[in-house]
C-alpha cells in the first residue's frame, strides 16, 4: 500500500508479549481468582512504512495488543522494542517523549472526543502538552491538519456534536497526527461508520500514510476492510496470532481454517458470486479468554478438528514467502511444503514451539 | 450474592468502629481541651470533675479510655447525661419510637405523592400540567421546613384552631401508638405533612427526570414494538427501571432522618424524638448524649446504606455479578 | 396478482425543529409482498429507519407530521386507532433493532420478556408461554435454552442478544419482520450467522422481511428486491439482479464501489462518495444527490429527477442521464482503474 515499505526494518518488535487482566473475588480482601488471557504470547514485528492489519473477532485481544504497542497498558510479560528502544518497562514519565512517536486512533468517534472541548483544542492538545510552538503557531498547525484530513480550517471553533460520525473520525485522525508520529495504531477506526463513509476514511488513511511517512497497525474485525490498506495481515484468535501473511497471499491462500472462515464471512456484493461460493458459518461465540480451550484454541469451532487439535497447541510455522500459520491441518499447502515444515506431533507444545520458532525473513520477501 | 452481603456487613462494622474512634478523639484527644471539664457540663464543681476523671480513667492511655467509653455506651449502658443526670441509653431508646413514627409516616406520604406527581408530570409532558407540577415541586423544596412548620402551627393551633377545620388538632406533643392510636395519629398528621413536602418536591422532580430519560432508551422502544399497552410500558418497563435511582436516594434520605435528621420538624412540633434530643444536647454541650447520638445516627446511616446497596442489587441484575 | 402485504403510498414524514422543517421522508412509495425480502439501503440520515418506524407508528415525537398512506393488508395504518395499532405490533408486524446491547430491558430475564409478548397477544395457559419461549430460543440457535431462559440480557453476548431479539420478534408469527440494521453493531462473523438465521427463519415462519442496512453487501444474498434511499427519497429500486448487475443511479454505483470486494483484484482506491449527505431542511431545487455526483450536469441542478422505469419493468431510478450514458460511465465508477491494480 505504501511505497515506503522498501525501508523494511522493524519499527516495532513485540516478543512474547503477554497481557492478562486479573479477576478478583473475595469478601473483604479481593484476591485474584482467575485471569483474562487477553494477549497470550504474541511475537510480531511491524516494519517501517508498512501497514500491518490485525484482524480477529471481538474478544480476541487485538485491541489489547494494540494498546500494549503504544504502552497504554503495562505488560504482564514480554518485550516491546520500539525503534530500537525497549519500552516494555518504562515508567509513564519516561514514556512521555515517546508518545510523540506512537499514537492511536480509536474506534468510537462519538465517545473518543471530549464533547466539552472545541475541535481546535482537541487537535491542538498534543502540541500543547509537548510544548510545541506558541499559540499562534499551534493554531496554524491545527488548521493545516484539519485541511489535510478533509475538514475546513473554520471547523477549529466548533464542538464535536456538530459533526457527523465520519467527520469526527477525521478529527480523531488529525489529533493522532498532530505530533507527526512514526507509528499509528488505528483501533477499528471505521467499524462504527456507514460503508460509504468507511471508504472515505480508508482512502484518507492511505493518502496520509504517503504524506506523513507513517507506519500503521490497522485493527479490524472485517477482512474486507483491511485488504485495502494492509501490506501484511496478522489474524488473532483468543489472544494468539494464528496466521501472518503478506496481504494478497492471505486472501488467495488462507492456511488456517479460522482465516478461511473469516474470509467466508465477508459479504460479497454480487449475488451470483456470493451464492456460488462456499459459506462457512462459524458456530457459536468466541469462547471466553478466561479459560481458553486446550490444544488449538480454535478446535471447538473448527470443522477440520481432530484429536491432536484438542491436545497440542500448534506452533506458528513458516510456510515460505513470509506466510506463517498455526494449524495441525493447514489448508492450501502443497505436499512439498508440508513435508518441509512438518512438525513432530509427539512433542510437547513447548518443544514443538521451540523447534518451530518462526524463521521470518528480516527483509520483506515480496 | 452471599459474599456481597457479608462484605457489606463487615464494612459496616469497620465504618462504625472508625466513626466511634473519630468521635472519641474529637472529644478527648483534642489538645487544649480538658475533657473532664467539658463533660462536667456548665459550672462544674471540683468533685464532679474529679469523679469524672476517675470514672473515665482519664489518666489512663487513650485506647483504654476508648475501651471504657465503649463499655459505658454499649455494655453496661450506664453512660450518664450531665444535663439531665439520667442515663443516656434509655433516653435515646425512648426517643427512638417518636422519630420512627414521624419518619415512617412521612415516608409513606412522600413516596405515594412523589410517584403520583412524578409520573403525572412525565405522562402529561407537553401539557400545562407538567410545568405546573414541577413548579409546585420546586416550591416544596424551597420552603424551609421550620418556617412551614411554624406557619402550620400558627394556623392549626391558634388562628384557625377554633374553626371546624382544625378544632380537632391536639396540642403539640407525642402520644405513643400503644397508648392511644387516635391521638398518636392526630398529633403526627401535620408533622408528617410538613416533613414530606420537601421530599415530595425533590423526589417528584428526580422521578420525572428519570422517567423522561428512560423513555428514550432502546428497550422502551422494543416494548412498544411488542404491542404492549402504554400503561404496561409505563409501569412495568419505564417506571421499574427508573425506580432504581429513586430507591437508592430514598434509602439514604430515610436513614439520615431516622438518625436524627428530622430535628427541625421535631423541634417545631415538640416531638421528643432523637432529633430533639440531639438539639438539646448540642445547645447544652452535653457530651455523653452528643457522642451517643452521633454513634446512633452513624449506625443507622451505615445500616441503611448497606441495605440500599443490597436493594439496588435486587432491583438491577447487572450489579449482582460484581 | 395478489394484493401486496404492505403498500406505502407517497409517504412523507417531517419533523418541526428549531432550525426548520426536517423532511426526513419526502414522498416514497413501495410495496412488500408476502414472503418477500426487501432490502432498504442507504446512509445514515437517508430516511430508511424513519420510514419503517412510521409503518409501526413507533415515532413518539409530537413534532412529527405525516402524509400519505401505509396500507397493510389493505388497511391504512395511518388512520387506525392506537389500540388497533397495538394489536398489529408484535403480532402482525414485528421489528428488531440495531443495537442488541440496549434493546432488551436489563432488569427482566429474557424468558420473562418473551413470555410478556406471548401473553399480550395470545391467551395462553400457565406454562404454555414458557414452553413456547424455550422452543423459540432453540429455534434461534441459543444453546441450552432451559438454562438460558432465566438469564438476564447482560449475561449474553451481542450476537446472542440479537438472536433473542429475533426470537421475540417471531414469537407471535408476524407476517412482516422489519430488521433495522440488525447486524451493524456486530462482528462480521456474527453478522454472517445472524443473516443466515434470518434467512432460515423467514422460510420456516413464512414472514416477509424488510431489511434496513447501509451495506449493499449484506443484502446480496438475502434480498429479493432492493430500494436505495437517499435524502428521504428512493433513488433506485429493482430486484436483486437489476440492482447489482445493471445499477442505474450514480449513488448506487458509489455504494457498490465503496465496498472492499474480496472477489476482485484489489483496486488502487476505494470509490468513496465524496462529501456528506445533505441537510434535510430547505431542500434545494434539482437532484439532491447532485453536489456529490461525479456525473452531474446542467439539468441536474434545474430539474428534480422523477423515479421512473427506464430500463426494465420494476426497475426504477431517479436520474437524468440516459441509459446508454449510464452504462458507459458506470464501469469507471464501480470498477475503477483496474489497470492500477497494486
Amino acid at each position: 500500500m505504501s511505497s515506503n515499505s522498501q525501508n523494511g526494518r522493524p519499527l516495532l518488535e513485540a516478543e512474547h508479549v503477554i497481557k492478562y487482566f486479573p479477576i478478583k473475588r473475595g469478601i473483604l480482601i479481593q484476591r485474584e481468582v482467575a485471569q483474562v488471557h487477553a494477549v497470550d504470547d504474541v511475537s510480531l514485528e511491524v516494519r517501517s512504512g508498512e501497514t500491518l492489519g490485525l484482524v480477529g473477532e471481538s474478544g480476541c485481544g487485538k485491541s489489547t495488543l494494540g494498546r500494549c504497542f503504544v504502552r497504554l497498558y503495562p505488560l504482564t510479560d514480554g518485550q516491546i522494542v520500539f525503534d530500537g528502544q525497549d519500552i516494555s518497562k518504562l515508567s509513564r514519565r519516561q514514556l512521555r517523549p515517546l508518545r510523540r512517536e506512537l499514537q492511536m486512533i480509536f474506534q468510537d468517534p462519538y465517545a473518543s472526543l471530549n464533547p466539552r472541548k472545541r475541535v481546535g483544542s482537541i487537535v491542538g492538545a498534543p502540541l500543547q502538552i509537548h510544548g510545541i510552538g506558541d499559540r499562534g503557531q499551534r493554531k496554524r498547525q491545527v488548521q493545516e491538519l484539519l485541511e489535510k484530513v478533509g475538514l475546513s480550517p473554520e471547523h477549529y471553533n466548533r464542538y464535536p456534536h456538530e459533526f457527523s460520525g465520519g467527520q469526527r473520525q477525521r478529527i480523531g485522525v488529525a489529533r493522532a497526527l498532530a505530533l507527526r508520529p512514526k507509528l499509528v495504531v488505528a483501533d477499528e477506526p471505521v467499524s462504527a461508520l456507514d460503508v460509504s463513509i468507511q471508504a472515505q476514511v480508508i482512502n484518507l488513511l492511505a493518502d496520509l500514510q504517503e504524506d506523513f511517512d507513517l507506519t500503521y497497525v490497522f485493527i479490524a474485525h472485517d477482512l474486507g476492510v483491511v485488504r485495502h490498506v494492509s501490506d501484511r495481515i496478522a489474524v488473532m484468535y483468543l489472544g494468539k496470532i494464528v496466521e501472518i501473511s503478506p496481504a494478497e497471499e492471505l486472501y488467495e491462500r488462507p492456511i488456517m481454517p479460522y482465516t478461511e472462515a473469516l474470509l467466508s464471512a465477508v459479504p460479497i456484493p454480487d449475488p451470483r458470486e456470493s451464492a456460488a461460493r462456499e459459506r462457512i458459518v462459524l458456530e457459536g461465540d468466541v469462547p471466553s479468554p478466561i479459560n481458553p480451550p486446550s490444544g488449538c484454541r480454535f478446535h471447538p469451532r473448527c470443522r477440520y478438528a481432530t484429536d491432536v487439535c484438542t491436545q497440542i497447541e500448534p506452533p506458528l510455522v513458516d510456510y515460505g514467502n513470509g506466510h506463517l500459520a498455526a494449524c495441525h491441518h493447514p489448508l492450501n499447502v502443497d505436499k512439498e511444503t508440508l513435508a518441509r515444515v512438518s512438525v513432530d506431533e509427539r512433542r510437547t507444545p513447548a518443544e514443538a514451539d521451540e523447534a518451530a520458532k518462526p524463521t521470518q525473513p528480516a527483509r520483506p520477501a515480496g | 450474592m452471599a459474599a456481597f452481603i457479608i462484605r457489606r456487613l463487615l464494612w459496616m462494622f469497620v465504618v462504625l468502629f472508625a466513626i466511634s474512634v473519630l468521635v472519641f478523639l474529637i472529644f478527648f484527644a483534642t489538645p487544649g481541651v480538658d475533657p473532664a471539664r467539658q463533660m462536667a457540663g456548665r459550672n462544674p464543681s471540683a468533685e464532679t470533675i474529679k469523679s469524672i476523671k476517675h470514672e473515665f480513667g482519664l489518666d489512663r492511655p487513650l485506647p483504654v479510655r476508648y475501651g471504657l467509653m465503649m463499655k459505658h455506651m454499649f455494655i453496661s449502658r450506664d453512660l450518664i447525661s450531665y444535663g439531665s443526670h439520667t442515663r443516656v441509653i434509655p433516653e435515646i431508646l425512648s426517643a427512638t419510637p417518636v422519630t420512627l413514627s414521624l419518619v415512617f409516616g412521612a415516608a409513606v406520604i412522600w413516596i405515594v405523592f412523589s410517584i403520583l406527581t412524578g409520573v403525572g408530570a412525565a405522562v402529561l409532558r407537553g401539557t400545562i400540567f407538567d410545568p405546573f407540577l414541577m413548579i409546585l415541586a420546586l416550591i416544596g423544596i424551597s420552603i424551609p421546613v421550620f418556617w412551614l412548620g411554624e406557619v402550620v402551627n400558627l394556623v392549626t393551633q391558634s388562628r384557625l384552631h377554633d374553626s371546624f377545620l382544625f378544632s380537632w388538632v391536639p396540642p403539640l406533643g407525642y402520644t405513643p401508638l400503644t397508648q392511644d392510636p387516635f391521638m398518636w395519629f392526630k398529633q403526627l398528621l401535620f408533622p408528617w405533612l410538613t416533613l414530606s413536602v420537601l421530599y415530595i418536591g425533590f423526589y417528584a422532580r428526580v422521578l420525572r427526570a428519570n422517567l423522561i430519560e428512560t423513555e428514550s432508551e432502546d428497550y422502551i422502544r422494543t416494548a412498544r414494538a411488542k404491542g404492549l399497552s402504554e400503561r404496561r410500558v409505563l409501569f412495568r418497563h419505564t417506571l421499574r427501571t427508573s425506580m432504581i435511582t429513586f430507591v437508592s436516594l430514598f434509602g439514604l434520605d430515610f436513614a439520615v432522618l431516622v438518625g436524627g435528621g428530622a430535628l427541625l420538624t421535631e423541634v417545631v412540633f415538640g416531638l421528643p424524638g432523637v432529633g430533639l434530643l440531639t438539639y438539646n444536647s448540642l445547645t447544652s454541650l452535653d457530651l455523653p448524649v452528643i457522642m451517643t447520638t452521633v454513634v446512633y445516627a452513624a449506625f443507622f446511616i451505615t445500616l441503611a446504606s448497606a441495605l440500599v446497596d443490597l436493594l439496588y442489587a435486587w432491583l438491577d441484575p447487572r450489579v449482582r455479578l460484581a | 396478482m395478489a394484493e401486496p402485504l404492505l403498500e406505502v403510498k407517497d409517504l412523507k414524514v417531517s419533523f418541526r425543529t428549531e432550525d426548520g422543517l426536517v423532511r426526513a421522508v419526502d414522498g416514497i412509495s413501495f410495496t412488500v409482498d408476502e414472503g418477500e425480502v426487501v432490502g432498504i439501503v442507504g446512509e445514515s440520515g437517508s430516511g430508511k429507519s424513519v420510514t419503517m418506524m412510521s409503518v409501526m407508528r413507533l415515532i413518539n415525537d409530537p413534532n412529527a407530521i405525516y402524509e400519505g398512506e401505509i396500507l397493510y393488508k389493505g388497511r391504512n395504518l395511518m388512520g387506525v386507532s392506537q389500540d388497533a395499532m397495538r394489536e398489529v405490533r408484535g403480532e402482525e408486524i414485528a421489528m428488531i433493532f440495531q443495537d442488541p446491547m440496549t434493546s432488551l430491558n436489563p432488569v427482566y430475564t429474557i424468558g420473562w420478556q418473551i413470555e410478556e409478548q406471548l401473553n399480550e397477544h395470545n391467551d395462553l395457559k400457565k406454562g404454555q408461554a414458557r414452553r413456547r419461549a424455550m422452543q423459540l430460543l432453540s429455534q434461534v440457535g441459543i444453546p441450552k435454552p432451559e438454562q438460558r431462559i432465566d438469564d438476564y440480557p447482560h449475561q449474553f453476548s451481542g450476537g446472542m442478544r440479537q438472536r433473542v431479539m429475533i426470537a421475540l420478534a417471531l414469537s407471535c408469527n408476524p407476517d412482516l419482520l422489519i430488521a433495522d440494521e440488525p447486524t451493524t453493531a456486530l462482528d462480521v462473523t456474527i453478522q454472517a450467522q445472524i443473516l443466515e438465521l434470518i434467512q432460515n427463519l423467514k422460510s420456516e415462519f413464512g414472514s416477509a422481511v424488510a431489511l434496513i442496512t447501509h451495506d449493499l453487501g449484506v443484502v446480496a444474498d438475502i434480498a429479493d428486491r432492493i430500494l436505495v434511499m437517499y435524502a428521504g427519497r428512493i433513488v433506485e429500486q429493482g430486484d436483486k439482479e437489476q440492482i447489482f448487475y445493471d445499477p442505474q443511479h450514480p449513488y448506487t454505483w458509489g455504494l457498490l464501489g465503496s465496498i472492499a470486494r474480496l472477489d476482485r483484484p484489489k483496486a488502487r482506491r476505494l470509490t468513496a462518495i465524496a462529501g456528506q449527505p445533505p441537510s434535510l431542511i430547505n431542500r434545494p431545487k434539482g437532484c439532491s444527490f447532485r453536489p456529490r455526483c461525479p456525473q452531474a450536469f446542467d439539468r441536474c441542478r434545474a430539474e428534480d429527477p422523477q423515479l421512473t422505469a427506464k430500463v426494465g419493468e420494476g426497475h426504477l431510478d431517479a436520474c437524468h442521464l440516459s441509459v446508454e450514458d449510464k452504462r458507459a460511465r458506470r464501469d469507471a465508477t464501480i470498477n475503477p482503474r483496474l489497470a492500477d491494480t497494486a
